[in-house]
């Protein structure tokens, strides 16, 4: 679990600001099976009505991960479960933060595992002598960074609602096939 | 209102209401005849729950009410959940 204080928010400056180690809370969920990466092997579906049990993803195809800001953590989950099964997918993460110091989990992501690979998109300040210059992520940072449509990843995209269209849309424009693109705009009702 | 989110937004309220995830159901959009996942559908969401519009074609799919004494949901817009087993 990762929680993102937002100055406006509800739930999320009492949980940053309040909540102390030992307080007790009640936790609902995981909920949501959608935008969720299963290692090749584990059922896709949890099937009572195929014979001989669950289906299985094919093989190990690779996974391209684009977050932006807190759009992160999913797909970190997605990293670990990599890690624990000991999955041969190949794994590229992008990761779109502002600063160097706003990246959640960066000590993780400065040792990625291997079959994983991690660049850093900085939007406002990238730590000296990087040769990208801040700003947002484009379409040459895909064709540059991530896998191509002809590889056939399965995509997963998390961010704010903006980031998110404006990748999906690059990612749609290259090639990508739109079923294999999934994504998740980050926010609560 | 704030910006919208997605479907997947829906998977707390809804799981409220619905015994299966009804992020990863199928809905035909009644409009345009569009069949996705509802975690792909755009979810507009207010103090009262949410209106929940097509991905494709951006007409009501469905109108989620979330009042303190009930909840409520219009279909109206969709003409058929698929839900696996």
């Amino acid at each position: 679990l990762a929680v993102d204080r937002l100055p406006d928010g509800e739930v999320s400056p009492y949980l940053v600001d309040d909540l102390m180690v030992g307080d007790e809370l009640e936790v609902r969920g995981p909920l949501g099976g959608w935008f969720v990466w299963r290692p090749e092997g584990v059922s896709t579906v949890p099937s009572r009505t195929q014979p001989g049990g669950a289906q299985e993803q094919p093989l190990a195809e690779p996974v391209q991960l684009i977050g932006g800001g807190s759009g992160i953590v999913p797909l970190i989950a997605m990293m670990r479960a990599h890690r624990t099964a000991g999955s041969a997918a190949p794994f590229r993460l992008l990761y779109s933060v502002r600063t160097p110091d706003d990246a959640f989990f960066r000590d993780e992501l400065d040792r990625p595992d291997r079959g994983t690979d991690v660049t850093m998109l900085y939007t406002r300040r990238a730590p000296d002598g990087s040769p990208r210059p801040p700003g947002r992520i484009t379409e040459a940072d895909l064709t540059r960074y991530a896998f191509a449509a002809e590889e056939k990843p399965n995509v997963f995209v998390c961010g704010p609602t903006g980031f998110v269209e404006a990748v999906s849309r690059a990612l749609v424009a290259q090639g990508h096939d739109p079923q294999r693109v999934k994504t998740e705009r980050f926010g609560g009702l | 209102m704030s910006v919208h989110l997605d479907g997947n937004a829906l998977a707390g309220p809804l799981a409220e209401v619905f015994a299966a995830d009804v992020t990863t159901a199928r809905l035909r959009c009644a409009s345009c005849g569009d069949v996705a996942a509802l975690a792909r559908a755009m979810v507009y969401g207010g103090p009262m729950g949410a209106v929940v519009r097509c991905g494709n074609c951006d007409d009501v799919l469905l109108v989620f009410v979330q009042a303190p004494d009930h909840s409520s949901i219009t279909m109206q817009g969709a003409s058929w959940l698929h839900i696996d087993r």
